[in-house]
């Protein structure tokens, strides 16, 4: 065991793990983290704590992963490389790690030009790539990136996203190989909507035995309505959503739309329980927490597997 | 070549109030060549103010000069007997010459009217794109000749990122994807092996005032610092 976090323990274990996703707010209002966890919790196997998402100031994700903690969900610590350098980054890991948190998602992050500060320096002192390949070396080389030992290695489960299709296509599955060679133990797919492209993704990935060496979850974001999947198809960088996607939930009465949408996702998820090289599911109901109960029923994941 | 924008005409009215006799001083290099701080510039900045001013009822005399290089001694030295006649300095060159322009006459007040862009190439008349950041630490033997520390608006050494958009940046639709573009040109080269390997966490060179001596010449600064 590397981290010992639930999430390593449900995948060692060869289990379907199911992930989720909650947004900080805008604020300090730390009941608002609690009210959306209480929907999570017991569903999911870990729940990522977003890191000012959108470019957008929101509580940080440490703290609200904190918060998580205190009610006995497990946090999966989300950081991106554009608020902070090697050394705030280092030190909120230790930080993280002192107060239970076992899982992180090393990632770029959004542009600030699309948040709330566009004025905003961003950091980029290191990449992704490079922020994989640090938490390795504090984990398993108990050492900081200058070299100098470690009081205290932060025993995490090292996790990084991917985009399956983001051109150039050709390219992604050879993106996924450095982000493992560089050292991560699990992968959260970008929203899938495109499930033919993903397929063959996949198939590559198995090809090249990258789902032997890293897990690979696929990431799912129920659409909310034909609105939303507009919005994802125009305005999403790297995001692909077929006209087929837009066209089922035009087909059905605009109160059903949601409906519709979730119906989509569970048909994923049900496809990918089956999917050679997927090892679980990243659900992503954005500011749609409350549903999340409802899609882990129709999607049969329930109940969560234990693994001591 | 060095680019450089004017700064807006208000700005520039607000460095120069309490004034009444300025020297404007243009720069006969790269300033000269992207249209922002030549001898043309500076006459046409000066009419501007001056009517300006004159509008106002606060009149000012904006004198006129240009140096082949703001950034080398020797050219600065042809100012020496004309700056005691006026109040301040204006110089239109880039922050390096704006700077050598003011260690030069360190009693006046010495004001920039351009802000300094970048290092840049010419597309076309007026139209100057950035390809330099002057990081110290060049990359592009295996970035395929396309800098991602300046092209790539993460500045990111393992990129692509997640957000490229049909060979555009996630920033702007008009902006190129840097890590696309050293994809294509990799692969057009057969060098697309070069994108395997993670390059570790950057050594950054301009993380404080850097100063250069080239081999050879350690004992002439040796010699000019004893002076």
């Amino acid at each position: 065991m590397k981290s010992g976090s639930n999430l390593e323990k449900i995948l060692e274990a060869g289990h379907f793990a199911f992930t989720g996703e909650l947004g900080p707010p805008r604020g300090a209002n730390a009941e608002e983290v609690r009210k959306k966890a209480a929907f999570l919790k017991g569903n999911v196997d870990s729940v990522n704590i977003t890191d000012n998402q959108t470019a957008m100031v929101r509580m940080s994700s440490w703290a609200s992963c904190i918060l998580l903690l205190q009610e006995g969900i497990e946090p999966n610590y989300q950081m991106v490389c554009r608020d902070r350098n090697r050394l705030a980054m280092q030190s909120d890991i230790l930080g993280a790690y002192a107060h239970g948190i076992r899982n992180i998602l090393c990632l770029s992050g959004d542009h600030c030009k699309f948040g709330d500060h566009p004025q905003a320096k961003g950091v980029f002192d290191v990449d992704s790539m490079q922020l994989i390949a640090m938490v390795k070396q504090m984990r398993d080389e108990e050492k900081f990136l200058s070299g100098a030992e470690l009081d205290g290695a932060p025993k995490m489960f090292i996790g990084a996203a991917a985009n399956p299709f983001a051109d150039p296509f050709e390219w992604r599955v050879h993106r996924l190989a450095k982000k493992i060679a560089a050292g991560v133990d699990f992968i959260q797919t970008q929203c899938i909507y495109n499930m033919e492209k993903f397929r063959e993704y996949i198939k590559q990935a198995n090809d090249m035995g990258l789902t032997e060496k890293a897990y690979v979850l696929a990431g799912v974001t129920p659409m909310k309505s034909v609105g939303m999947a507009k919005y994802m198809k125009n305005k999403v960088p790297g995001m692909d959503v077929p006209d087929e996607i837009i066209q089922r939930l035009q087909g059905v009465d605009k109160k059903k739309q949601g409906e519709e949408g979730i119906k989509i996702a569970v048909e994923q998820i049900e496809e990918f329980k089956e999917m050679k090289g997927v090892a679980g599911v990243h659900l992503m109901a954005i500011e749609w927490e409350h549903k999340v109960p409802e899609i882990a029923e129709m999607a049969k994941v329930l109940p969560r597997p234990k693994v001591d | 070549m060095i680019v450089a924008k004017r700064k807006p005409i208000e700005e520039i009215k607000e460095l120069l109030s309490g004034y009444q006799k300025v020297l404007n001083v243009g720069c006969g290099t790269c300033v000269s060549v992207c249209l922002v701080g030549g001898e043309k510039e500076v006459n046409i900045l000066n009419a501007e103010i001056e009517m300006s001013r004159k509008m106002e009822d606060n009149p000012i005399e904006m004198g006129a000069a240009c140096v082949e290089r703001q950034c080398d001694r020797e050219f600065l030295a042809a100012l020496d007997d004309k700056v005691g006649e006026y109040e301040a300095l204006m110089s239109m060159a880039c922050g390096v010459g704006i700077q050598f322009l003011a260690e030069r006459f360190p009693d006046k007040p010495v004001l920039p009217a351009v802000n300094t862009t970048g290092l840049a190439v010419n597309q076309d008349i007026g139209w100057y794109e950035e390809r330099c950041r002057s990081c110290g630490n060049c990359v592009l033997g295996w970035t395929a000749g396309i800098c991602p520390v300046t092209m790539c608006a993460k500045s990111l050494y393992n990129g692509p990122c997640g957000g490229t958009n049909k060979g555009s940046c996630e920033i702007h639709t008009d902006q190129p994807c840097a890590w696309h573009m050293i994809y294509e040109r990799l692969s057009q080269q057969g060098r697309l092996d070069l994108l395997m390997k993670v390059h570790p966490a950057n050594d950054w060179q301009d993380i404080g005032p850097r100063t250069l001596i080239q081999p050879g010449y350690e004992k002439t600064v040796e010699e000019g610092q004893k002076k």
